[in-house]
């Protein structure tokens, strides 16, 4: 098993997350991380999928089979950038706030509310750091945590938004009848 | 209203046409009522099966686009009417029958309230279907039909479903017609590409102990011709998948019959011992492969699929060939030279005279009790006389019996649920088949368990005077198959196998068609000719041997090399 993180564009219509998740559940594939929002195209989502899976093959093939999918790209192996966020509420005495706020400035992360007690901080980062700070986050005085799926994007010159570019198998495969 | 002014239900009658459908096979409600309020005025051209129950609707309509090669078409209300269509839209989704089912729904206002006969069905059907529609707004209806059609039947056909709420049946619209269709993520393949048919060819050329597997997909791309001319000028022997059936004549000697869990052991062992496997329009059932990772293991294999994600999702592909069977065996035919076969068939034709195919089921003479194969033997000497006929069968020892022993030709004469294995298919699909194939005689070979699961559609064959559609039960008194594997696998413990049921004869009079009763070996082949030429249905109730088994077998789980031959 190894996680896979996966780019779909969408069509953005009625219960087309339901097709997405429910082909993954009845695949027995599993889902790490899911996030899906507006991409640059009016009508059309995009969704950054993790999955921990020992075929991502049968995980493209059968999302692409989805009438409404319209790419599939793998790009664990490319070159990208990942993102998550995360917010999360620490309480903490007046003793321990100003090692608390250093610990997210040298995170890059921000203070968004200070109240009562506790401080509400975000962080967006790469999942690895994320998951360190939020490590920190258990020795400071954690109280809540709520975190995003991943974003992915590939960097550099890379057209997302052409889905023949990734579905062809080859010349011929899926081009219609010239009849 | 002004003259181009039309319901929702209108236009789904007038879309219907448009994409040629001519029957409809359906049960009213209260949510479909305005479309059965429609159809009054259209019954010119489309006619309306009215079956006695949803999944006999769903099956009908399968039998139909099975024997037609067209969509079927059926309708049901919404709620239970709906749900009830879930089991035969699970059966075209398995089998890849083209299917496009058409629900009512509750008006929008009241959509998602639990009001009167609400079901969430396009969310149940989403695990089963190719894709589905909501339709609440009429205005969407003429774009709707047309790209459910053009789903359900390219690519591998399956099945679409379209929801109509009732307010928008109702509302009065101007339909737009040359609305274009919108599937820009909808791309099936059709065309191979050029370095993968090069590489089938060389792999092909190369060999030494080649062999096809034949599949559902020959029959659907209309490839039987071209699966004969390719296998006659190569020399390359041809096994048949149960869907496959029919895609190349059994008759042929480079044909050697049926492989998997009851196939013959000289195909299962030509399969073990070939170099290269060229598989057509088969996705690798698990009946068919036994333990995947045991299958074929000297081979090569050669995956011709119009459905990439059927490439190497249970047994390796060696060669995947994305796109259509017709056109990879016109390909293959012009690349690959003809091959010297003759000591590989010799070596086949040697393990068959080994291992006789239907060993279990010679006797030394034909007396009481009436033992199923001898059903089967005599009505393929029947059959055999005759080339107008098809057969549909049900799911259980009889469709085994009847995939063995009867001889299959002619693609499109061997109907059966294969994937989903559905018992209760073969009445309704049946009649389906009946009404496309008019002057064809469909023999419906049933077991006395699935039979009784949905004989209530011998009332529709009655209604709409089926002359063509014969009944053949073979009746054991047991769900068989599964009396079989408590015999074989769980210590002969029959629990809940033991079947009762009516005197089927007395059944079939009660639903006015003719009905005779076979208990004796001698009295089979009369009482089959008298079914054939009554003008009417006709029902024979064959009384055989409970104790009879389907083999060879190979266990579930197991290598198709380890097979239980008698």
């Amino acid at each position: 098993m190894k996680e896979h993180t996966l780019i779909v564009l969408l069509q953005d219509r009625a219960g087309v997350l339901h097709r997405t998740v429910s082909l993954l559940r009845r695949r027995q594939f599993n889902i790490t991380s899911l996030s899906v929002g507006h991409s640059e195209m009016p009508g059309i989502s995009r969704m950054t999928l993790v999955v921990d899976t020992a075929d991502v093959t049968q995980v493209v093939k059968q999302l692409d089979r989805l009438v409404d999918v319209l790419v599939v790209r793998d790009v664990t192996e490319a070159p990208s950038v990942q993102r998550e966020t995360a917010l999360a509420k620490v309480a903490v005495d007046e003793d321990a706030l100003f090692a608390l706020i250093t610990r997210v400035r040298d995170a890059g992360a921000r203070v968004l509310d200070v109240a009562g007690g506790s401080v509400v901080v975000e962080i967006t980062d790469s999942p690895v750091r994320v998951d360190a700070f939020v490590e920190d986050l258990r020795t400071m005085g954690l109280r809540e945590l709520m975190r995003t799926g991943r974003l992915a994007m590939m960097r550099g010159e890379v057209e997302m938004s052409r889905p023949q570019a990734f579905r062809e198998q080859g010349d011929g495969a899926g081009e219609e009848d010239a009849a | 209203m002004s003259a181009a002014m039309r319901t929702g239900a209108q236009i789904i009658c007038e879309a219907l046409i448009r994409e040629n459908v001519e029957v409809l096979f359906g049960i009213p409600g209260g949510n479909i009522m305005p479309l059965y309020h429609a159809l009054w005025e259209y019954h010119a051209h489309l006619r309306h099966v009215l079956c006695r129950h949803e999944q006999g609707a769903g099956h009908a309509a399968e039998g139909y686009a099975r024997a037609s090669g067209r969509v079927g078409v059926c309708i049901a209300t919404s709620g239970p009417g709906a749900t009830n269509l879930v089991t035969p839209i699970a059966d075209a989704w398995m089998d890849g029958t083209p299917l496009v089912a058409i629900t009512g729904q509750v008006s929008r206002a009241v959509l998602g309230s639990d009001a009167f006969q609400e079901v969430d069905i396009t969310g149940i059907t989403v695990p089963v279907t190719k894709h589905s529609y909501l339709v609440s707004d009429a205005h969407e209806l003429p774009r709707v039909v047309a790209e459910a059609f053009h789903i359900a039947r390219t690519g591998r056909p399956g099945p679409v479903l379209i929801d109509v709420t009732k307010d928008a049946q109702l509302a009065t619209v101007t339909p737009d017609w040359s609305q274009p269709l919108d599937l820009p993520g909808y791309r099936p393949a059709q065309v191979p590409h050029a370095d993968s048919l090069q590489a089938a060819a060389d792999a092909l050329s190369r060999a030494a102990r080649p062999l096809i597997l034949a599949g559902h997909g020959v029959i659907q791309s209309g490839a039987s011709d071209a699966l004969l001319a390719f296998a006659e000028h190569t020399g390359i022997p041809v096994i048949t998948t149960l869907q496959g059936l029919g895609a190349f004549p059994q008759e042929h000697p480079l044909s050697l019959g049926m492989p998997g869990m009851h196939g013959w052991v000289h195909v299962n062992r030509a399969i073990q011992a070939c170099d290269v496997l060229c598989n057509i329009g088969s996705r690798f059932d698990d009946r068919v492969t036994g333990k995947a990772s045991t299958f074929a293991p000297r081979a090569t294999i050669v995956h011709v699929d119009i459905d990439a994600a059927e490439m190497a999702k249970t047994v390796r592909a060696d060669i995947p060939v994305l796109g259509d069977a017709r056109r990879a065996l016109e390909a293959l035919r012009v690349l690959v030279p003809t091959l010297d076969t003759a000591s590989w068939r010799a070596t086949v034709h040697a393990l068959r005279a080994e291992y006789q195919p239907r060993q279990a089921y010679v006797r030394r003479e034909r007396i009481a009790p009436l033992m199923p194969y001898d059903v089967f033997d005599v009505m393929h000497e029947t059959f055999a006389r005759r080339a107008d006929w098809r057969v549909v069968t049900d799911v259980g020892q009889h469709q085994m019996w009847a995939a063995q022993l009867l001889e299959w030709r002619r693609p499109g004469t061997h109907i059966t649920s294969g994937g989903a294995g559905t018992m209760g298919f073969a009445i309704p699909a049946a009649l389906g088949a009946a009404i496309a194939a008019p002057n064809d005689t469909i023999w419906a070979v049933v077991g006395d368990g699935g039979f009784q699961m949905t004989n209530q559609e011998l009332a529709t064959i009655q209604q709409e005077g089926l002359r063509n559609v014969k009944v053949a039960v073979i009746n054991n008194g047991h769900l068989g198959m599964v009396r079989q594997w408590q015999e074989l696998f769980h210590s002969r413990r029959y629990s809940g196998t033991p079947l009762s049921g009516p005197d089927f004869a007395a059944l079939a009079h009660a639903y006015g068609m003719m009905g005779v009763r076979v208990e004796r070996v001698e009295e089979a082949a009369p009482a089959i000719e008298r079914a054939w030429r009554h003008d009417g249905p006709s029902l024979v109730d064959f009384r055989v041997d409970q104790g009879a088994n389907v083999f060879p077998i190979v266990p579930a789980g197991s290598s198709i090399g380890e097979m239980i031959t008698q």
